[in-house]
Order: structure tokens, then sequence, then C-alpha cells
């Protein structure tokens, strides 16, 4: 059996949870094994009716109410138990900040090793796994091997694809065996962000600004050009260190990911570590008074000049449009 | 409080990456090395804590000799104390490197009530030695941490989620793993980058325990950068016509 921990909200699987079946059932069609998904909580039942979909057969529902909130240690036995239990061939997981948790306690509590941020598996005894380093601008081949294989996947890497053939999964009840010290970590309570207008990471524009803006008032250009959008402002780790934006403004490695239609970045160079959370973007538009810019090679539309005559400009002629 | 911070030395790579002929490494021949900004961050939370309520800051490396270079960053950044876990230079897998410190604080003569890690190395981006650390020495642990603070022997740690923050609250000792955005980590000073090169450095010689299972590195492939070739809309505010016509045929959002 290959296992995939499925995450959901509001009773539906969450798609980076879909990506990471749709690699479990291939794992799954080339062992010639069956697919099962585990999920906790309340609605983790509901989910089941989702998931046939995706050709899973079984679903281990952990309901128990100690593991509600999120209790990383304690959710990561409830994975153990399972692995004690069924003995899966592998247990994927999608690479997000809890799964990729989770997992690491499995492997840490199971003394299994873990590969992390997966793209692509070939399954023999051993697997031979594709994944992703330095945020994906370098992807390693792995050799895993182990009596149950760990692997995340790397989120938006694997398109979702239904299976050929649906199933009607049975659901199965949980109880595992966490104890008061796998209940030291629990989330205690949440506090929301005040931050207005659109999240970053959910933009569907966004404008980024980089070392080439030279200050934090010559943002305001860019602010409003993201405004006339209706998108996002963003920026590179360098504006950054200047102090010119937050470092909620960040994008890449070591900040946002996002995945808007169009991002046009302006006098940003397009170092690897900032591509790697801008290449989820459509369409990358670059402006910056060096041809030779990384960026304005990677990019799909490239624009030359000074972005403190180009962006003014823009933005006139989009307020004309509005009229 | 004593605090123990963990960090990886890493190539400072830049707009493109070259591998070695091998395509076991990043070919750092022509590049500087540099830490993860997350590590970076959590010395800096590791020295604010010592200022805030008195103990030692320790960092901690597991690497080659000239990892001394990242200790060092630390120390002019205010901490302590550092430790080099030696190794030739070889690259070591998540589970071997967590093993290693994990006995280097066993074997350590302070009782760290606090060892901060990045949430996941730069380069290799396992997301998981912080965590297997805490498991063997059992200790709790809060991983991906956006903001920290300690009262009374309980560290209390925010994470980041869609929307807010998450908050945990945890009895120290314990283990936190952080994300770049928790602070701004403090430009060292001419004097304390002088002073951090006459410090002593401990050495040690690590063990390589693994464990049953294997993840090894096979080999290393830069993806090709895409058709690497955009379209130039123009130069200057002439091609702003251009950039409006993409927006609005292309992309539709105007
Ligand atoms: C481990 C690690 C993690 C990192 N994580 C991140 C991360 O998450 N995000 C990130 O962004 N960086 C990150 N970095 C830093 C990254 O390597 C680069 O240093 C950074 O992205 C550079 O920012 P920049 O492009 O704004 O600055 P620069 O590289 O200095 O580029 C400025 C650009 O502006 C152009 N320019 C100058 N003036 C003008 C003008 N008037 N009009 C138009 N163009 C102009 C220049 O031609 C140049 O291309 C990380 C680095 C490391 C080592």
């Amino acid at each position: 059996m290959i296992l995939g921990f499925v995450e959901w909200e509001a009773g539906e699987p969450l798609e980076t949870s879909l990506q990471m079946l749709t690699l479990a059932r291939d794992v799954a069609d080339q062992t010639g094994t069956s697919l099962a998904a585990v999920a906790f909580g309340e609605e983790g039942a509901a989910v089941a009716d989702h998931l046939g979909e995706y050709g899973v057969e079984r679903v281990h529902h952990v309901a128990d109410d100690r593991l509600t909130p999120y209790a990383p240690a304690a959710w990561g036995q409830a994975l153990a138990d399972l692995l004690e239990d069924h003995r899966p061939e592998a247990v994927l997981a999608p690479g997000t900040d809890r799964c990729q948790e989770v997992l690491a306690h499995v492997g840490a509590t199971c003394d299994l090793p873990m590969a992390a941020d997966c793209t692509a598996v070939e399954a023999g005894d051993a697997y031979e796994v594709t994944r992703h380093r330095w945020g994906g601008s370098l992807v390693e081949h792995a050799r895993l091997e182990a009596s149950t294989k760990l692997l995340s996947t790397a989120v938006h890497e694997v398109p979702i694809e239904p299976a050929d053939v649906p199933t009607d999964p049975t659901v199965h009840t949980v109880e595992p065996t966490v104890d008061a010290e796998d209940l030291r970590v629990q989330v205690d309570r949440r506090e929301e962000s005040d931050v207005e207008g659109v999240p970053l990471g959910e933009a569907r524009v966004v404008v980024g600004g980089g070392r080439g803006v030279g200050g934090p008032e010559d943002f305001d250009q860019l602010e409003e050009l993201a405004d006339l959008l209706d998108g996002a402002l963003g920026s590179s780790r360098a504006a950054v260190n200047e102090g010119w934006r937050p470092h909620d403004d960040q994008i890449g490695l070591t900040g946002t990911k996002i995945t808007p239609d169009i991002y046009i970045a302006c006098g940003i160079s397009g170092a690897v570590q900032h591509w790697v959370g801008c290449k989820g973007a459509d369409t990358v538009l670059a402006i910056n008074t060096d041809p030779e810019a990384a960026i304005m090679q990677k990019g799909e539309y490239a624009v030359v000049g000074d972005l403190h005559e180009i962006v003014p400009e823009l933005n006139e002629a989009l307020r004309e449009r509005e009229g | 409080m004593d605090v123990l911070t963990c960090i990886k030395r890493v190539p400072d790579t830049g707009s493109k990456i070259v591998l070695t002929e091998d395509r076991q490494s990043i070919d750092a021949s022509n590049l500087g090395f540099t830490m993860s900004p997350h590590e970076e961050c959590a010395i800096e939370a590791a020295v604010q804590l010592v200022e805030a309520h008195g103990g030692t800051a320790r960092v901690l490396t597991l690497g080659p000799p000239a990892a001394d270079e990242q200790l060092r960053t630390g120390l002019a950044m205010t901490a302590d104390e550092a430790t080099l876990l030696e190794t030739d230079g070889a690259e070591w897998g998540p589970r071997a490197t967590a093993n290693a410190i994990a006995d280097a604080v066993r074997a350590a003569e302070e009782e760290f009530d606090l060892l901060l890690f990045g949430n996941e190395s730069a380069d290799a981006a396992n997301y998981q030695v912080g965590i297997r650390v805490a498991e063997r020495l059992g200790l709790p642990v809060v991983a991906g941490i956006k903001s920290l603070e300690v009262e009374d022997g309980t560290a209390i740690a925010g994470r980041e989620v869609s929307g807010g923050e998450e908050i945990y609250e945890v009895d120290l000792p314990a283990v936190v793993t952080v994300k770049e955005g928790i602070n701004e980590p403090r430009y060292a000073s001419m004097r304390a980058k002088m002073s951090a090169r006459r410090q002593e450095v401990d050495r040690r010689e690590p063990d390589a325990e693994s464990g049953p299972g294997t993840f090894e590195k096979l080999r290393l492939e830069a993806p090709s950068d895409e058709d690497s070739a955009a379209e130039v809309l123009g130069e200057g505010p002439e091609a702003v016509p251009r950039i409006i016509e993409v927006l609005e045929e292309e992309v539709e959002v105007v």
C-alpha cells in the first residue's frame, strides 16, 4: 500500500494534496499496489467522498479530539501507528509547512530516511527520486531505500490528474496511541493579521521592486501600478535588506512564492533565489536598465530602460484608460 | 539562558548555478560562501534572547574546516562561543547531520535552554534536521517560526498561516526552527568582526551514524533555462503602449 497524507479545508482536499495523490497513484501503479489516504480531524471522513476520483481505495480517518487543534508530534505519532499496523511501502505528503513537519517527525520516531520536495519517482526495490534543491533552481536525483519510504512532493509541480478508474473508498477510523509528551506542542491560539489588500501569494498581478528602485519613496510608483492593476506589491531581498520594504513583501526562496497571471519585475536582477519565488507566474515582464540581467532572459517580456521613467508613464496611461 | 544556534555553510549562488564536472556539487570556485537567511535570523534571535535574559549564545555548524568563516559571522553578530563539527567536506545527509548535532548537544558542558535552527537549509532543503535533533534529545520542537518570545521558561512562538498566525506555547528546554522575517539580523561592526577573528573555535570530530535505510545523492542537474529568450517590448517609455497591449490582450488584467 502507498499512503498519502491529505490535508483539507471545509471538507475538501487541498490542491497540494491532490498533486501529491497524483504522484502517489503513479507510485502505486508502478509497484502494483493499492493507494490509501490518511486525513485528520472532524471532516476527515467527508474528504473521502472526494478521493475516489483520484483512485484512493481506503481512507484512514484519525478522529481523536486530542489531536485538534494541530499538534505536529502527535500527528506524526498517529502516522507512525499506521506504519506499524499496515507497513506501507511509501508515505507521501504534500510539501506544505505542516506535512513537511509531520513527515519529519515520522522519520525521526521510526528512524527512517525522508526525501523532501520530490517531483518524480522511479519505483523499484529502491526508489530513484527527483527532488528540488535551492527551491527548485537545482534538481537532485537521489536513491531512497527503506522499509517504508517517506517522501514529500514539491508544491505546484505535479499537475493534478484524476484516476482512469475511479474508486469508492472505504473509511477506517484510527485511534492513535498519543501520550502527553506528543502533545507538548499544539496550536494554542490563532491571531488574525491586520494586513489589508490582496495577499502576495494569492494575487493575480504582482509588481515587484528591487535594488534598482533606489529608495523607499520610489516604491510609491510601483505601489500605484499595483493598485491600478488590482495587484499586490512585492520586492527582492535586496530591497528588504536596504530597509525599503518589510520582509512580508519578499519574493523568493526565503520569502513568498507567487503564482500570479503576470509578475512585473522592476529593477530586479533575477538571482536564482529570487527566480524560484516568481517562476510560478504565468508571465514575467521585466523592466531593467541592463538588457543582460538574468531576469531579462528568463522571463517572457523585457523592457530595457529606467523604471523611474517607464513606470510613471505606464501609470499615467493606465489612469487615462480608466478615465 | 543558554542558546545554541545551528547553521550551515552554503555557496552564495548568483544568477546561474554551474555544476562540477562529476555533477555532485555546485562549482563554487568563483563563488563566495554564506549561510541561509533563516539561520542568520536564528542567530539574531539567539543574541537578542541572551541580551534580554542573560546567559550565552553558542553557534554550531557541521561542515568543512572553511565553515569556520560562517561561525565567525555568528561571533561577529555577538554570539559568545562557536563549535565546529569538522568534516572532510563530503556532504552529510540530514539524518547523520542531526544525529551528530544531537550527540554534540549531549556531550556539551552547557545545558541549553533553547536550540535554534533554520527551517530548512538553503541548498539541500531537507526540512528535517531540527526536528530529528529534537526527537533524539526528547525535546519538544516547533518548526517554521516567525515570531518568538521567552517568558518565565516558556517559549511563545508564532507560525505564519494564511490570514494570520498560529501561536504555540512550549516549556523550555525546546527546539525552534525559524524563518527569515522573524527579525532583522544586525550588521556586524568592524570591531566585532575583528574580535570575532581572534576568538577560539571549539573543534570536534563528529561520528557519522545514520541508521537503517539510505537516502543518497546520485547526481545533480541544473534545469536549463526554459527557452531563455524574452521578447523585448522596447526601450524606455516608448514601450508603454506595448506593455499595455500585453496586459490587455495576453494577460487580460486590464
Ligand atoms: C540563501 C539565500 C537566500 C536568498 N533568498 C532570497 C529571496 O528569498 N528573495 C530574493 O529576492 N533574494 C534572495 N537572496 C538574494 C539574491 O541572491 C540577490 O542578492 C537578490 O535577489 C538581489 O536583489 P535585486 O535583484 O533587487 O538586486 P541586484 O541584484 O542588485 O539587482 C538590481 C537590478 O536593478 C537594475 N537597475 C538598477 N537601476 C535601475 C533603474 N533605474 N531602472 C531599472 N533597473 C535598474 C540593475 O540593472 C540590476 O539588474 C538570497 C540569497 C541567498 C544566498
